[in-house]
């Protein structure tokens, strides 16, 4: 089985927001939650650089350590998921994740935020694959239909890789040969413990 | 002749600025590779000089919830750790331990009673309002207590049990609870902290009933006025516990309000999860001795008067205080001598 990961190469990417555009589109996500953004470090200064971010789906996810429900699982392809209907929206995802990811419908009203929501790697829910109910709660499920996350996919300088673990690494090891220079794989370290050595 | 004058100054002023231009440019702006490529992005911030720096990484993102622009937060894990390792151990020796400690306690001392046996005769103790306000509070902690437990324990205790769907119903109903309670039992607390502050200021009468262990652990009966030393302690411990877990409770009910940052979240969940645990521990103490520890010791927060011979040998100071005052009631319904 394939261990699922992302790839930011940063010296690629230049800011356009596609991949955050794509995701949003294509999960019908609602307004004011966003499973993948791009983070600008010290912009408009020498130095600027842009990393696109979502759920990295760690080894050993936080969250999931965290969750006093239990409600997330990692599928066999090693992607973190997580199911609604056991959420109780407390909101301790968002404090243990290294990256953002967890996102909440509503803030405020004592701290009822609603189901929990974020980055599912493109595939869906405990529910039944490609079903209607798959779709309203986690959005549209690639992966089974063997297509990988369109953040990835529609990324216009090819700056976001997603897939396999090795096999992203070999690509990004690859264009760090031929080009001369890359900044690492951001997050790695973090999420996976690892780092690409190049 | 000017013409061509002017021509020249306009040359030599283009080339003087074309110098600085180039003498003021970072040399290194386009670092070459050793195959002589050029390295668009050397002068970029790299993610382990960034960690170096700071702890987190936080930049510009375009998106209205600014909380989206940190990248990346590794504090994450160090709060996993707490929540997961620290504080359940916390929590456990401390609610195992007080549990412990009062079950040999009561194996060996039993219950005091009350040693002249009772008078018949009562004294108000707590009034209609300050009984209200203890079982106010008592009542919202005890749903408190258990609904906030099940947050750190409930998923390794009750989740196997129950399943996983009944769980997560237990546990929203558990956390609206939480939350709406909060508020009667900060007004609890304020009521508390009001209504009895002039009875708990420590004193010299503390210091002697300390050191004889007062009427609990020792055996003699050391005068104390309103509240001895022990019920001082229970005082200060739930005005102050209670406003630690009340003011982080409601950084926690409405996260990020005021621009509180995620460490501000992460800090106010830990000192709300320690000061909670420990809480609970100090209320089995203080149900213990408010129940089966002490003869007579109910009734003063239950019909709100006691035995005039409990008083005596708990609160003698406050009995004569309160005799003083003509406040010691015979029991209804009997005959009064004639003269």
């Amino acid at each position: 089985m394939a261990r699922m990961k992302f790839l930011c190469d940063a010296d690629r990417c230049i800011e356009c927001n596609a991949c955050v555009t794509a995701c949003k589109n294509e999960h019908e996500v609602p307004w004011g939650i966003n499973r993948r953004r791009v983070i600008t470090i010290n912009d408009g200064k020498p130095g600027e650089r842009s990393v696109s971010m979502a759920c990295m789906h760690c080894t050993d996810a936080p969250c999931a350590a965290v969750c006093p429900t239990n409600c997330f699982y990692t599928t066999a392809d090693a992607v973190v998921l997580h199911s609604k209907d056991l959420c109780i929206g407390c909101g301790y995802c968002f404090y243990a994740c290294p990256f953002g990811a967890p996102q909440y419908p509503r803030v405020g009203n004592f701290g009822s935020r609603g189901k929990m929501d974020k980055c599912t790697f493109c595939a869906g829910g405990p529910e039944a694959d490609n079903t209607q109910a798959e779709f309203v709660k986690y959005g549209t499920n690639r992966l089974a239909e063997g297509k990988l996350p369109l953040c990835a996919e529609m990324c216009s300088t090819k700056s976001l890789l997603a897939g396999d673990g090795e096999i992203i690494a070999q690509i990004y090891k690859e264009r760090v040969v031929k080009r001369g220079y890359g900044s690492g794989a951001w997050g790695w370290r973090t999420a996976y413990r690892e780092t690409i050595a190049t | 002749m000017t013409a061509f004058l002017a021509r020249i100054r306009a040359a030599v002023g283009v080339l003087v600025l074309l110098a600085a231009v180039i003498a003021a440019a970072p040399s290194g702006a386009q670092q070459k590779n050793p195959d002589g490529s050029v390295n668009p992005t050397a002068s970029a911030v790299r993610e382990e000089q960034l960690f170096k720096e700071m702890d987190r990484i936080t930049g510009r993102c375009t998106l209205p919830d600014q909380k989206a622009c940190t990248l990346e937060q590794p504090a994450g894990r160090d709060w996993r750790y707490f929540s997961q390792v620290t504080l359940p151990w916390i929590g456990a020796i401390a609610i195992l331990g007080m549990l412990a400690v009062l079950v040999l306690f009561y194996l060996f001392r039993g219950m005091v009673r009350i040693e002249a046996g009772r008078s018949g005769r009562t004294v108000v103790r707590f009034n209609a309002f300050e009984r209200f306000v203890h079982w106010m509070t008592a009542a919202c902690f005890i749903v408190l207590a258990l609904s906030g437990l099940n947050i750190t324990f409930g998923k390794d205790l009750l989740l196997p049990l129950i399943g996983p769907d009944a769980f997560t119903t237990w546990a929203q109903w558990a956390k609206y609870a939480h939350n709406y309670l909060s508020f009667p039992f900060t007004i609890g607390v304020v009521l508390i902290l009001l209504m009895w502050i002039g009875g708990n200021i420590p004193n010299r009468t503390d210091v002697a009933w300390v050191k004889e262990g007062g009427g609990i652990v020792g055996h003699g009966h050391p005068p104390a006025k309103r509240f001895n030393a022990g019920q001082k302690l229970i005082y200060w411990i739930v005005v102050i516990g209670g406003a630690a877990v009340a003011i982080t409770g409601y950084i926690l009910m409405f996260p990020f309000w005021g621009g509180t940052s995620i460490v501000g979240m992460q800090t106010a969940a830990v000192i709300h999860g320690i000061v909670g645990v420990l809480f609970v521990a100090a209320m089995l103490g203080h149900i213990y001795i408010g129940t089966i520890g002490m003869e007579g010791a109910f009734e003063a927060m239950g019909t709100g008067t006691v035995d005039e011979n409990w008083a005596k040998q708990h609160h003698s100071l406050w009995l004569e205080e309160e005799k003083a005052k003509g406040k010691v009631e015979a029991p209804a319904g009997r005959m009064q001598p004639a003269e």
